[in-house]
Order: structure tokens, then C-alpha cells, then sequence
């Protein structure tokens, strides 16, 4: 077996060093849309934990809240308890299939705007502009002696990368506990372990993946790009170079030397300059490329400048690049993002989405679970009467304390009582207090006549005796001795 | 089998792995350096683990490592934090008499809960694991009928000394005689008695039999089980005129009974149980569903934890 040294005349490196990526500012419309969505993105982020909400003295007033220790999920009006997980399971679903419409329509679009590690790489980037100047500036300062200055703007750029990643780290503990108490309590030492060691770790991470490792994360780390390539047909559109238009390459002092010899692309290397990953888009698709457009902004403005039409790099589907290369018009955007794969997409992300808004007004918050006891089955009472005993656990999901009422039916003469009453205050019906947004657990007795089946199904139902008046109902079985017995 | 050339990809200057299938080759992309020095911190945190932590196996044990860690001490520091946590709770119920334990539905519910899991230690064996008792040899402790009687201070003391313990004092105890077996009634007249004591409990007509048993029940069994069978319990007899028999209410049972008592016994748990344990399985009997009333009741909704 020959070695690689025998074909290249060196040793393959196993292990390289990262490569510096110094992406030149750039401006144009997918820039300008990339500063919105990082604007809204981290606004959004940072700020959700703040806003408030007023749901009474019985529940937090922080409208986006997940509230681990009492296992309550908070999203301004809807309060979501453990056993109502299937509408978080819900979200996550929409948001799969979300995904699966987004890359079918438009390709890596969550890659290139909306990804965190996209979007607090493009800040740190900006944060390297701003201290020490763009692309030229950088790789100079970069390659050069560590001067004075140099050691002063790497401490202040270090600096407010870890400022920006403090604070990153910071915001996500306040979506876990009352944000301004918490905050109160992070600086006076009072909070959590948990809560200062997990913005340690997210402070680290954010500032060795959003400072240091950037493009690494997409090419080397995340299993979204190869996953997301699965996602993508002939009809999604990428960032693409069209070489067809664009070849042979050549500057424009060359093009007026030779007229017609060269293609639109002026080779002004534009394109590789800004790209935030570092990778030349007229290579062709390739993994490191997030689509986040930046190099279609430089190159139209190149083309601008030279007096060429723009979109010699442009979002372009596959299919589209073989008709515009056999010389045809590729189909218009409408029919690209309009096409039945994204419909049916659209569709099902649509019905989960109206089912669990329908469930969502349907439910009751009064939730009745009815556990039989079996060791023993039933009790034979001094009067002849056979006595069955249940747990109750009756969710109060409404923030302020309720009364409700507690029957049953289909089971002749029974009379019910809990452990809290006597048998001779028994009824067919007790009223209950339950204590505002909890679970109340309640020892149920059941008395009926030792003659019927042995076996006998029954209702046990609970019902609002304030406010709402729906309940929730169990059917549980009933035992008597066997006859004889 | 795979052709191992490597070469120059052109597009890219890299070599490749010299594998090829189906005409598609693998690029030998160098790792990124990171990776590399991550894989060399795995290393570090393996030795300075084993190191640290038992981690070689040895002939019998392993090696402890220098920070002396052990399941067991994290068990047995566990097993003390909680007898800290539990501390104020068990004290609290060591300071408050039984009967008043109603009225604080939170040590309540605490003493229930400390008593169910006493009770699953050592009652079961007898008791069952609900208290429903095994017919014809003990009693159920779940029905609304008791020998002793089901208040909790009453329990208490069950519990605490137990039933006809030989040689404890202040035990439960009362022996019902053997009128068959030692001959203070003939056949016959058990056999009347029977018929009596099936009247009372209504589930046989009275009769010629039953009338003759009433005089023999009067003048042997009214002292302990009263007058009308209504039961005595300070001596533990059990009430005749209800649907709840232990050692059955047909004629068979109730005349091998007669000839033959069983005389049940319970051990005591007081001196092999602390007291507080025994108030808290008192507490937890008591709840079972035939805790006998007329005690501050249990306030309502006690039992909310506000958990799920
Ligand atoms: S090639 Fe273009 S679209 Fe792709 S990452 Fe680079 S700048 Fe963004
Ligand atoms: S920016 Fe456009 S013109 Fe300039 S090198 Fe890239 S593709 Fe060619």
C-alpha cells in the first residue's frame, strides 16, 4: 500500500489547524434581511423572560415560564402541565415538519439566518469589524507581531465576546424562574448552584462556539447539513454560482483585451471575501455553505459596478441550473415554492397546528384520574355492605382554588365518602375544596349493597361547582364477593 | 474487493483513503486540530479518573482510588441527610399525642405515609399488604368492625402491646374457653347456640333451637359478648349481631369456633419498635378505612401536595 507521502511528495497532515476566516463587510438586501432576523432572533431571545404576565396571586406572572420544580410550562395564556406534554410533543412535531417545508422551499434557509450558531457567529464577527477593522485589517493583525496594540484590542475583543456570551448565558436561566427575582438573587449569591453553573457552561460555549470555532460547528459538528441535504430536492432553491454565465473567468482590464472570451465573472474575488464560512461558492455546492446569501450581495454589487445584470450568484434550483445552462429560463419563484411537496408540508403542518389550537380551547382544566384499590378488592362492612376504596387525584389546573363536586352513577345505592368524612355523613354526592393549581389526592369509599354482579363498571365524575362547570368522569369497576363466598 | 490506490483528488488536493465503491471515493480530510486535543482530554480525564475513582479491578475488591469515594458512603450520607431532613417531622410526631394527630393534617398525613411503610415491613406477613387480613385467621383491618376497638389511641396500645402475649403484662388478652373440647356444653346445645347467635346476626329464622340457645347464651357467653351478642371490647369479643365473622358465620364455622376457640395472638411491637414508628402505624391502620371516628376528622383536602 503506498503512502500518501509517495503521491503528494508530503505527509498528509491528520490534523489541521483552523484556518482563519476574516469575512469582509458586506451590504445588500440579504444583508440587510440577516440583520433583521438576528435583531428579532435576539430580542427575542434575550427579552422574552422579561415580559410579563398577570394570571392572579396563585401562579407566576412571567408570560414564558418553565417552572421545572413544579413541573408547570408557562406560555402567556396557556399553562401546559407533565401529562399535557403531547402539545410540547405537538410543537416539536410542527416544528420537524416546519423544517422539512422551510428546506424543501427555500434550502438551508434556518442554516444561513436563523440558526443560533449562525446568528451569534455573524455577532461576533461584527464584534471583530468593530475592534479591529474589516477583512484587511484583521488578517493583518492577525499575521503580524504582537504589538501593544495588538494585545490591547485582543483583550477588548475578548472581552466583549465574553461579555456578549456572560450575557447569552445569563438569558437562558431566566426562562427557568422568575426573571427580575432571579436576577436579584444571581448577584447576591442567593440563586441556585444549578443556575450559576449553567451559565458558566453556556457562557463557555457560547464563547468557544460562537468566538473561536464558528464555521467548524456547521462543517465538522452539526448533523443538520447532512440531514438537511436529505430534505432537499431538484426544486430547492441553494446559493448557487452559475458558471455557465460566469466562465471563463476573468478580470475586466482582460475581458476588454479579449472581447468575448470571457464570461461575467470578473474574478474579483468578492464573493470568497465575505463568505462567512470561507469557502468559494464557484467551487460548486458544498457542505460549509449555510445559503446565507452574502456572497450573492457582493457579487451583485460587482456586477453593478461593471454594468453586468446581477444574479451571476443567486439562489437557483438545481432543475433551474440545467435549463439555464441548456440555455432555457428557469421557472419563476412563485412555481418553486409553490409546488405540491411544500403544499402537503404546508398542510400538515397546518392541521397539527389548528388540532392542537382546537384541543387547546377544548380542554378542561378540572382532570379527574380514578385509581382502584386492589389489595383488597372490596371490604365487607358490619352491615352486609360491601365497601370498594379509590384514589382520587383530582387536578385543579386553574390558578385559584375551586370547589367541585364528586358523584357517582350506575351503581344503585352506593354512597360515597373519603377519609376526611365519617360514613354516617355519607352521600351520593361530596363536595371537595381543591387548593388552586395542584393535584389534590383524595381517599374515595364506595358503599354499595352486597347484592349486584361481581364484577360492575360505574361512573365516578367530578364537576365545577364554580366558574366552569364541566369535570372530567372515570369508569371503574366495582367487586363484590363472588356468590358463596 | 475495494482497490487500495490512493491518489490526488484534483478538485479538491486532497489524497483520498484509497477505498473506492461503486465509484465513489473517500477524501482523506485531515480532523480539525480541535478535535484532536479534545481526544487528548478524554485521555486526561481517563487516568486522572482512575486515579481518583475506584476504577481497576482486583483479585476481590477494586482499587479505591485517592479520593476515597464509595456507592456505599454516598448511600450512607444519604441515608443520613434524610434522616436530618425527616428529623423535624418525626419529632414533631414524637411530641404530639395520637389523638390530636387529626388536627394537624400535615403530620397526619406524614405519620400515614411513615406508617404504611412500617406496616409493609412488618404487618404484611399477617395483615396482608392492604390489611384486608386472611379469613379464619387474622382479622382484617380495613372494615369498620373491631375486637379492641379502631380508635387511634386504642390501635395505639394494640400495636404497642399486643394480643395475649404470655409474657407481657399489660397485653391484650382474654381467652374465650373451649366449651366443646372441655365439656361445659354438649353438642347439642352448641348446636342451639349456634342457631342463637345465627338469629341475632339475622341470618337464620328464629326457631326452636335458637330459643334454647338464647338461655344457654345468657347464662355462657352474655358476659363477654353481651347480652344481645352486641360484643365486649375490653375482652375482645367480637360483636355476633354483624356481617363480619373471622373465623366464618355459617353453622359449621361458628360450632368448630365454640368447641374449639382459636384465640388469636399478635406480637408486641412496643420495645421492638421506637415509639414513634408505632404511633405512625397506628396512624396509617387507623386510616386504612376503618379507623372508628368520632375524632377530630381529617380536615379536607388534606393530602394536597401540590405536585402531580
Ligand atoms: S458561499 Fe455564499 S451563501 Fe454560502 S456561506 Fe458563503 S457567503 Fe453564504
Ligand atoms: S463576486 Fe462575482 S464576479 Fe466577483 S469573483 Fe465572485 S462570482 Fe466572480
Amino acid at each position: 500500500m503506498a503512502s500518501p507521502e509517495d503521491l503528494s511528495g508530503q505527509p498528509a497532515p491528520l490534523y489541521e489547524a483552523r484556518k482563519g476566516v476574516y469575512p469582509k463587510a458586506v451590504n445588500g438586501p440579504f444583508r440587510r434581511f440577516k440583520w433583521a432576523i438576528m435583531a428579532v432572533t435576539l430580542v427575542i431571545y434575550y427579552g422574552t423572560p422579561w415580559i410579563r404576565w398577570d394570571r392572579g396571586p396563585y401562579a407566576p406572572d412571567q408570560a414564558v415560564l418553565v417552572d421545572l420544580a413544579n413541573r408547570r410550562f408557562y406560555m402567556f395564556q396557556i399553562e401546559i402541565w407533565p401529562h399535557e406534554f403531547y402539545y410540547v410533543a405537538g410543537l416539536l412535531i410542527m416544528a420537524g415538519i416546519g423544517l422539512f417545508l422551510v428546506t424543501s422551499a427555500v434550502g438551508r434557509a434556518w442554516c444561513g439566518y436563523a440558526c443560533p450558531q449562525t446568528v451569534w457567529t455573524d455577532l461576533f464577527q461584527h464584534v471583530d469589524r468593530l475592534i479591529d477593522g474589516d477583512r484587511n485589517a484583521q488578517v493583518r493583525l492577525a499575521n503580524g507581531p504582537w504589538t501593544a496594540e495588538k494585545l490591547a484590542k485582543r483583550v477588548i475583543k475578548y472581552g466583549i465576546y465574553l461579555a456578549i456570551a456572560f450575557w447569552t448565558g445569563g438569558a437562558w436561566i431566566m426562562y427557568f424562574a422568575d426573571a427580575p427575582t432571579l436576577t436579584a438573587d444571581f448577584w447576591t449569591g442567593q440563586a441556585a448552584l444549578v443556575a450559576y453553573g449553567t451559565v458558566a457552561v453556556l457562557t463557555a460555549t457560547t464563547f468557544i462556539l460562537g468566538g473561536f470555532m464558528r464555521e467548524q460547528v456547521c462543517v465538522y459538528m452539526c448533523p443538520w447539513p447532512r440531514i438537511q441535504t436529505a430534505m432537499m430536492d431538484e426544486k430547492s432553491l441553494l446559493v448557487t454560482y452559475k458558471d455557465w454565465r460566469g466562465e471563463p473567468r476573468g478580470s475586466v482590464k482582460k475581458a476588454q483585451a479579449h472581447p468575448g472570451g470571457f464570461g461575467d465573472c470578473i474574478d474579483c474575488n468578492q464573493c470568497v471575501a465575505v463568505c462567512p464560512t470561507g469557502i468559494d461558492i464557484r467551487e460548486g455546492p458544498q457542505i460549509g455553505c449555510i445559503t446565507c446569501a452574502l456572497c450573492i450581495d457582493a457579487c451583485d454589487r460587482a456586477m453593478a459596478q461593471v454594468g453586468r445584470p446581477r444574479g451571476l450568484i443567486d439562489y437557483c434550483t438545481l432543475d433551474d441550473a440545467a435549463t439555464e445552462k441548456a440555455g432555457g429560463t428557469g421557472q419563476p419563484i412563485r412555481k418553486t415554492l409553490l409546488r405540491p411537496r411544500t403544499l402537503i408540508y404546508f398542510g400538515v403542518w397546518t392541521a397539527i397546528g389548528a388540532a392542537m389550537l382546537f384541543s387547546l380551547g377544548e380542554r378542561t382544566r378540572l382532570d379527574l384520574a380514578v385509581q382502584h384499590e386492589r389489595s383488597p378488592l372490596f371490604v365487607q362492612l358490619s352491615d352486609g355492605h360491601i365497601r370498594n376504596n379509590y384514589t382520587l387525584k383530582l387536578r385543579n389546573m386553574e390558578t385559584r382554588p375551586r370547589r367541585v363536586a364528586v358523584s357517582v352513577s350506575g351503581l344503585p345505592g352506593a354512597v360515597l365518602w373519603t377519609d376526611s368524612g365519617s360514613r354516617e355523613k355519607a352521600g351520593q354526592r361530596i363536595e371537595l375544596a381543591l387548593p388552586a393549581d395542584s393535584v389534590t389526592s383524595v381517599k374515595l369509599f364506595v358503599a354499595a349493597p352486597a347484592i349486584g354482579p361481581a364484577r360492575q363498571d360505574f361512573t365516578i365524575g367530578t364537576r365545577g361547582l364554580d366558574g366552569d362547570p364541566r369535570g372530567d368522569s372515570d369508569i371503574i369497576q366495582f367487586d363484590r364477593p363472588e356468590a358463596g363466598q | 474487493m475495494a482497490d487500495l490506490k490512493q491518489r490526488i483528488d484534483e478538485a479538491t488536493g486532497t489524497s483520498t483513503v484509497g477505498h473506492e465503491w461503486d465509484g465513489i471515493e473517500e477524501l482523506d480530510t485531515p480532523m480539525p486540530r480541535w478535535w484532536l486535543w479534545t481526544f487528548y482530554a478524554t485521555i486526561v480525564w481517563g487516568l486522572a479518573y482512575v486515579v481518583l475513582y475506584p476504577a481497576w479491578p482486583m483479585v476481590d475488591s477494586a482499587t479505591k482510588g485517592v479520593l476515597g469515594w464509595s456507592s456505599r458512603g454516598d448511600l450512607a450520607k444519604e441515608m443520613a441527610a434524610d434522616a436530618k431532613r425527616r428529623a423535624p417531622t418525626v419529632n414533631a410526631i414524637a411530641a404530639t399525642a395520637i389523638t390530636d394527630l387529626p388536627a394537624e393534617p400535615e403530620l397526619m398525613q406524614a405519620a400515614v405515609q411513615g406508617g404504611g411503610a412500617a406496616f409493609r415491613v412488618h404487618c404484611v406477613q399477617c395483615h396482608g399488604a392492604g390489611g384486608a387480613g386472611v379469613k379464619n385467621l387474622y382479622p382484617s383491618l380495613t372494615d369498620d368492625d373491631w375486637l379492641w376497638g379502631g380508635d387511634l389511641a386504642t390501635i395505639e396500645y394494640t400495636v404497642t402491646h399486643g394480643i395475649r402475649n404470655p409474657d407481657h403484662k399489660a397485653t391484650r388478652t382474654s381467652l374465650m374457653p373451649a366449651f366443646g373440647r372441655d365439656g361445659i356444653l354438649e353438642a347439642a346445645q352448641i348446636g342451639d347456640v349456634v342457631s342463637f347467635v345465627r338469629t341475632i346476626s339475622r341470618q337464620e329464622k328464629a326457631s326452636a333451637s335458637s330459643v334454647r340457645g338464647a338461655a344457654l347464651f345468657a347464662d355462657n357467653c352474655a358476659v363477654c359478648h353481651g347480652a344481645g351478642g352486641e360484643g365486649g371490647r375490653q375482652v375482645g369479643a367480637p360483636k355476633l349481631t354483624d356481617a363480619i365473622w373471622l373465623y366464618g358465620g355459617d353453622r359449621d364455622s361458628l360450632t368448630a369456633t365454640i368447641t374449639q376457640p382459636r384465640n388469636g395472638v399478635m406480637p408486641r411491637w412496643g420495645g421492638r419498635l421506637d415509639p414513634v414508628t408505632i404511633k405512625m402505624l397506628a396512624a396509617y391502620v387507623y386510616s386504612l378505612g376503618g379507623g372508628e371516628k368520632g375524632l377530630a376528622p381529617v380536615a379536607e383536602g388534606a393530602g394536597a401536595d401540590g405536585q402531580p
